[in-house]
């Protein structure tokens, strides 16, 4: 049996690190003030791909991502890891989509690359931790849908049989494919690159990425597999109003920022008029209450 | 017509707390709105058993499910039940719990609606919307408002054109509140196949294990944490009477729990669990690397010690150089005094 898998991956700004120009005043994230990393998530549902990949051979695995051309970044480090090829949608028009817009987006590119066996994702990405964009994905695409998945079990007569954690336990499930599934953190790390695969794919760029003065431009014309299928809005036949800004529902009214300075701490004593403005100051900001 | 809807999330036959507390921040934004608190039920031989659990939250019209395939939960069926009802029914705003739950089926009835859905929220208000663009002003729009992006920013997001406005909130971040005991609500026990097509019952949970957490340290808002210098089980008693107030839980250092003062389950840290509440509060906790390692990525902390260079101190947002037994019941005092 071979499956036809693709895997959901998102370039995220590393919360970990966050600046004070992280955000715009428009209260979207400005990327490129920040650290990109490959989603933890998307890295945990990468390997369950890869593991299903190694048990039917002859399966691909792609990586499907939306970002600007240097989110490339996650579908070559799927490559260097093992995955076939991938998919970047890239757009201007895509640019400050919430989860609904960004889950129109993914299912409209999944169509067009053919209905897959498998959808797989991370839960959910470290810079909104809203969950959102599998679900709706599935929903999009009429496919059933497992969340919280820690271990893919078996495929056996197109059923897929998975462990998935619900809260205070597990639960094991039994779906039909096609099938979207998301991947939890706690589900095993991804494989590390692969030294020949690294070397085979070091040089893969999408279209955008690439200048007139790169030294190995010829290389591309000899070894198709060095170049990321790029595509935009009018690439997958898009409806511009369900992209980006235009087909976000949620607007952000107001961000406060509450980034602390290098945890200067404010000193207090336990006197009560103290304490009590503290207590009023953290109801205030709704930390607590 | 546009009234506040819960979807009520079950174990069995025993209603979440979570839908407690969204049942009673509903019933406060359906009183705002002047429109009517509906709920949502949906299980397997749940008539009889759940009714008299949700009304006295203050529910006017609770819409009951009861159908053969309808626990466990899967995806699909409670997708179609929200999706069919919201289509007849229209509610201007749907609240469920940030549960696993919750966070499946949310983002499902929210792209099916083409609605706004806001995770996790933190605080939900309502209030008006600008929008400078396009020169339109909104009125009493639901505020949701979240930690976001790692949780260096508190976004307050509006969902202006679409209906229903869709939030999620985690467990233990609203109270619960009966409004009485006898409210008279009104039942509906619904045709579950007039919503759920017999196709979409396919995925089949096989086996189950769910054991109740004892705590519920690691998804905890907010810790009231204790170390040695609380002293005590006496000493633990109270840190437990502030996490009771703030909707918190207790912890402890491993320092506290080896003199005895508490569980060994409570334990935070490297060799205990790993936690990131939004607000830390280390009670009498000097701040030994270990510990530090299972509470760093704490939102805001606070520390309380007698010993104003305690290494805790350092990645403190608030020190309180005090003693826990003097500083821990003025906090408990205050909060009452000053929350709503």
């Amino acid at each position: 049996m071979k499956l036809k898998i693709i895997v959901l991956a998102k370039q995220v700004p590393d919360t970990r690190n966050v600046g004070k120009d992280a955000m715009t005043p428009e209260g979207t994230v400005n990327r490129s003030a920040l650290p990109a990393i490959f989603n933890p998530e998307d890295l945990n549902a990468l390997e369950q791909a890869l593991q299903l990949k190694d048990q039917f051979p002859g399966t691909t695995v792609e990586i499907l991502t939306m970002g600007p051309p240097r989110a490339t970044d996650v579908i070559r480090e799927g490559l260097f890891r093992g995955a076939d090829g991938g998919y970047l949608l890239t757009d201007r028009a895509f640019a400050g989509a919430d989860t609904l817009a960004t889950s129109y987006a993914l299912a409209t590119a999944i169509q067009k690359i053919g209905m897959p066996d498998i959808v797989i994702g991370g839960r959910q990405a470290i810079d909104g931790d809203t969950a959102q964009v599998g679900p709706q994905v599935a929903q999009k695409l009429n496919l059933n849908q497992v969340t919280y998945v820690n271990k893919v079990n078996k495929i056996e007569d197109g059923k897929i049989t998975v462990t998935r954690h619900i809260d205070g336990g597990v639960e094991v499930v039994e779906a039909p494919l096609p099938i979207l599934l998301t991947v939890n953190g706690d589900a095993e790390p991804c494989r590390p690159r692969n030294a020949k695969l690294l070397m085979k794919y070091k040089r893969a760029t999408a279209p955008m990425e690439r200048t007139d003065d790169m030294p190995y431009k010829e290389e591309y014309e000899k070894k198709p597999y060095l170049t990321v299928t790029q595509w935009s809005v009018a690439d997958i036949d898009g409806d511009y109003n369900q992209c980006g800004l235009a087909g976000s529902p949620t607007k952000v009214k107001a961000v406060q920022n509450i980034v602390f300075k290098a945890k200067e701490s404010k000193r207090l004593t336990a006197a009560d008029a103290e304490v009590e403005a503290l207590v009023q100051e953290l109801l205030e900001n709704h930390t607590i209450g | 017509m546009n009234n506040v809807f819960v979807y009520c999330e079950i174990d069995q036959f025993q209603v979440e707390e979570v839908s407690f507390e969204l049942l009673t921040k509903g019933r406060k934004l359906a009183n705002r709105l002047g429109v009517k608190l509906e709920a949502i039920v949906a299980g397997t031989d749940i008539k009889n058993k759940v009714e008299q659990q949700i009304l006295p939250y203050g529910v006017d019209i609770l819409h009951v499910f009861d159908g053969k395939d309808l626990f466990p939960y899967t995806s699909k069926p409670h997708t179609d039940i929200l999706v069919n009802l919201f289509k007849k029914e229209q509610p201007q705003i749907c609240l469920m719990g940030a549960t696993v739950i919750g966070r499946d089926l949310g983002p499902r009835v929210s792209s099916s609606l083409t609605s706004g859905l806001t995770a996790d929220c933190t605080a939900l208000e309502i209030g008006d919307y600008e929008d400078k663009k396009n020169n339109k002003t909104y009125t009493d729009l639901l505020y949701q408002i979240r930690p976001a992006f790692g949780g260096n920013i508190v976004a307050t997001i509006v969902n202006p054109e679409h209906r229903p406005q869709m939030a999620t909130v985690r467990s233990g971040v609203m109270k619960a509140e009966i409004i009485n005991p006898q409210y008279n609500g009104q039942v509906i026990y619904e045709n579950v196949s007039d919503y759920v097509p017999a196709e979409d019952y396919v995925v089949k949970v096989i086996s189950r294990q769910v054991e109740k957490a004892k705590n519920n340290l690691k998804g905890a808002p907010i810790i009231v944490a204790g170390g040695y210098g609380v002293g005590s089980k006496e000493g633990f008693d109270l840190l437990r009477k502030l996490a009771d107030e703030l909707h918190g839980e207790v912890g402890a250092s491993r320092a506290a729990v080896d003199a005895g003062f508490c569980e060994h389950d409570l334990q935070i840290g490297q060799t205990g669990v790993t936690v990131r509440p939004k607000v830390y509060i280390a009670c009498g906790i000097s701040g030994a690397i270990q510990h530090v390692a299972g509470m760093k990525e704490s939102g805001i902390v606070i520390s309380i010690n007698t010993d104003p260079n305690a290494p805790i101190n350092d990645i403190a947002d608030y020190v309180i150089t005090g003693s826990v037994e003097e500083v821990v019941p003025k906090l408990i005092k205050y909060y009452k005094e000053n929350s709503k």
